[in-house]
């Protein structure tokens, strides 16, 4: 009965994405309640050496796909290796992060497969027929749906920052076997003409553990200056709240919430945010809540753990020379 | 250039969501609006027309309050629109519309379907990758910006860290994301007009459908609401000092720095 719970390694240029080794790691206690087989499934160009990297998390097996094809996620070749691999060995379970690859790929898998799938979601576990039933938010956060599929396998796609890493057991070993890639020419249509990346040295919003976020109370774009500064300081990202965005002071990519980014960090500093139902779309499973705005009466200090009423151009440069002191 | 665009109906995203007697979501006197991201794509399909000609097709699967927001994207320009709406529709789930939907646009002329990103009522992104899966055609998802020329769309896409230009033949499904531009507001005429504009009614069994042809993938066990967030501690005094102590809490205390 048991045939493996997959998990769809997301790698960029050799380095694992932390989304991935919080799936395994999950994977490995969801494994060991069935005796699955915990299985990291790696497509890419070579990232032969990956297989070591994601052992130690808790891979019983690597299937490893190389093939030039596959060095830059492109929805189809990526659908047409795994949709046979996956008829092929029959998993139980296939997960993915909920990453821009994972919600291109995991939705159009499903599609091709003929199964359900899970999206976004923020908690798993086995029932007691040992099917896999997912938590996931729906309205913005503000109601949950438990799920389950009706029948194996099933796809879902978990939001990063929900499990922790586990500490790797470099004692650990798996059986690592190559596939070869076997892509069907109709889905190489599309093709990738030109990547550009950030040249940001700052952590993916949607994956920082500590995010800093300004709102329309940051009155311009010359001022977001203030909040990289703290950022640099402590590793953290930089976001934003749609008034900022639409006022033309920050990018798009950086808003969170309902028309934005969903983001789950350990730590959220809202600086000059209201606090809209919108806004907390994006941001209500963070850890904890920080606010720092001038207004007593805001409504994100009903969301807020810790606030502090104040200017955010007086507070936020003496909070960045604090946590400069906590070294 | 013929373009159709899935439409989906949600709550306001100011919605309070409350759950009925039986434990379901309860949609009683809710304000109901057309996606956001749905906007965005009706957009962009109406930029094209105005570019290229054609027709523009809105299609949707939903209850009868639906063709409010039908009106209200005809009203931007849109041509006509398709309602499938029937009784053995009740809970789809991804798959389901899909499949509906593909069989639905199937009928239908395109060289481009546009939709949302994602939906915000159910939050899953799936449907419309789907739906180009059904009908073994290419999808850009989460598109920031459009080209098109020749039968083929130059999309820009969002990945994490950056931007992804992808080429495409067409037909192609393209889902939209916020910034692909600023969706206009149905002018006084353009209501004038949505009026007279047909919305098509359409059943499984108009589109060849059995019940039986959609076991349903996925089931929903629970519906639960969230323990609000609670407002915690307010540091007070001077704003030196209070920067200080916070920054102690969230080191000693909290232990996220
Ligand atoms: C369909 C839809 C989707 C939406 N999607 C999103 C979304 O994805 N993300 C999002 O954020 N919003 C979204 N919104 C908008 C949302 O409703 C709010 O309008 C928006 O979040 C407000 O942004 P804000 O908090 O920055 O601005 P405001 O609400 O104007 O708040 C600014 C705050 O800054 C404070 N302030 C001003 N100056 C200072 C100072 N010097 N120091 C300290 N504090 C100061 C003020 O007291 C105030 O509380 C959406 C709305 C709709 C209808
Ligand atoms: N019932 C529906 N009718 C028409 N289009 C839909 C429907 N459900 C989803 N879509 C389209 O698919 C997109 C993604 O929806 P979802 O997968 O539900 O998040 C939406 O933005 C719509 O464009």
């Amino acid at each position: 009965m048991a045939k493996g719970i997959w998990i769809v390694i997301e790698q960029n240029k050799a380095e694992i994405r932390n989304v991935s080794l919080e799936l395994l790691s999950q994977g490995r206690m969801l494994a060991d309640k069935t005796g699955d087989p915990l299985v990291a499934v790696i497509l890419g160009s070579t990232v032969s050496k990956l297989a070591g990297i994601v052992t130690p998390y808790g891979a019983d097996k690597v299937i490893l796909v190389d093939d030039e094809n596959l060095a830059d996620y492109t929805t189809g070749a990526y659908t047409s290796v795994l949709n046979k691999l996956i008829r092929k060995e029959e998993p139980q379970a296939v997960l993915l992060g909920n990453t821009a690859v994972g919600k291109d790929l995991a939705p159009r898998l499903a599609q091709r497969l003929g199964v359900g799938m899970a999206s976004d979601c923020t908690g798993m576990e086995f029932d007691e027929e040992s099917f896999l039933t997912f938590r996931r938010p729906i309205y913005g956060g503000k109601a949950f749906a438990q799920v389950i599929a009706n029948a194996r396998p099933v796809l879902a796609t978990i939001r990063p920052n929900t499990f922790p890493i586990a500490l790797p057991d470099t004692a650990r070993q798996a059986e690592v076997i190559n596939e070869t890639a076997e892509i069907d020419s109709e889905d190489l249509r599309a093709i990738v003409k030109e990547i550009v990346l950030a040249a940001s040295q700052r952590p993916e919003l949607i994956e920082a553990n500590v995010i800093i976020s300004g709102g329309r109370g940051m009155k311009g774009s010359e001022n977001y200056c203030i909040l990289e500064s703290c950022a640099d300081v402590i590793g953290a990202a930089v976001g934003a709240s749609r008034a900022a965005v639409d006022a033309g002071w920050i990018e798009q990519k950086f808003q969170v919430g309902q028309t934005g980014k969903t983001v789950s960090p350990t730590l959220y500093i809202a600086c000059g945010i209201s606090g809209a139902i919108q806004h907390l779309a994006g941001m209500g499973t963070s850890k904890v809540i920080v606010a720092i705005n001038k207004d007593p009466e805001a409504n994100i200090f009903n969301l807020a753990d810790y606030g502090i009423v104040g200017d955010l151009f007086e507070i936020v440069p003496l909070l960045t020379e604090e946590f400069k002191k906590l070294g | 250039m013929d373009i159709v665009v899935c439409l989906k109906q949600t709550f306001d995203t100011e919605a309070k969501i409350v759950l009925n007697s039986n434990g379901k979501i309860d949609g009683t006197g809710v304000n109901l609006i057309m996606n956001p991201y749905d906007e965005f794509a009706v957009e962009e399909a109406l930029k094209l027309k105005e570019k290229f000609g054609g027709q523009v097709t809105l299609v949707s699967m939903g209850g009868e309050r639906v063709t409010e927001s039908l009106r209200t994207a005809l009203a931007m320009g849109c041509d006509e629109a398709v309602l499938i709406q029937d009784p053995d529709l009740e809970s789809p789930d991804e798959w389901v519309t899909a499949e509906v939907l593909a069989k639905a646009v199937s009928k239908i002329p395109y060289d481009i379907i546009l939709a949302g990103r994602i939906a915000v009522d159910d939050g899953s992104g799936q449907v419309a990758i789907r739906l180009a899966d059904a009908l073994k055609i290419p999808s850009v998802n989460c598109i920031i910006k459009l080209e098109v020329e020749d039968g083929k769309a130059a999309a820009t896409r969002e990945i994490d860290g950056g931007t992804e230009l992808i080429e495409v033949r067409l037909p192609a499904v393209l889902t939209a994301q916020k910034g692909l531009n600023i969706p206009r507001y149905p002018s006084m005429m353009g209501i004038m007009k949505a009026k007279k504009k047909e919305i098509k009614g359409m059943t499984l069994a108009d589109l060849g459908i059995g019940a039986a042809d959609l076991p349903r993938k996925m089931s929903i066990t629970k519906f639960s609401l969230p323990s609000p967030r609670k407002g915690g501690i307010k540091i007070s005094g001077e704003a030196a000092d209070a920067a200080k102590e916070l920054a102690r809490i969230l080191r000693e205390e909290a232990k996220v720095i």
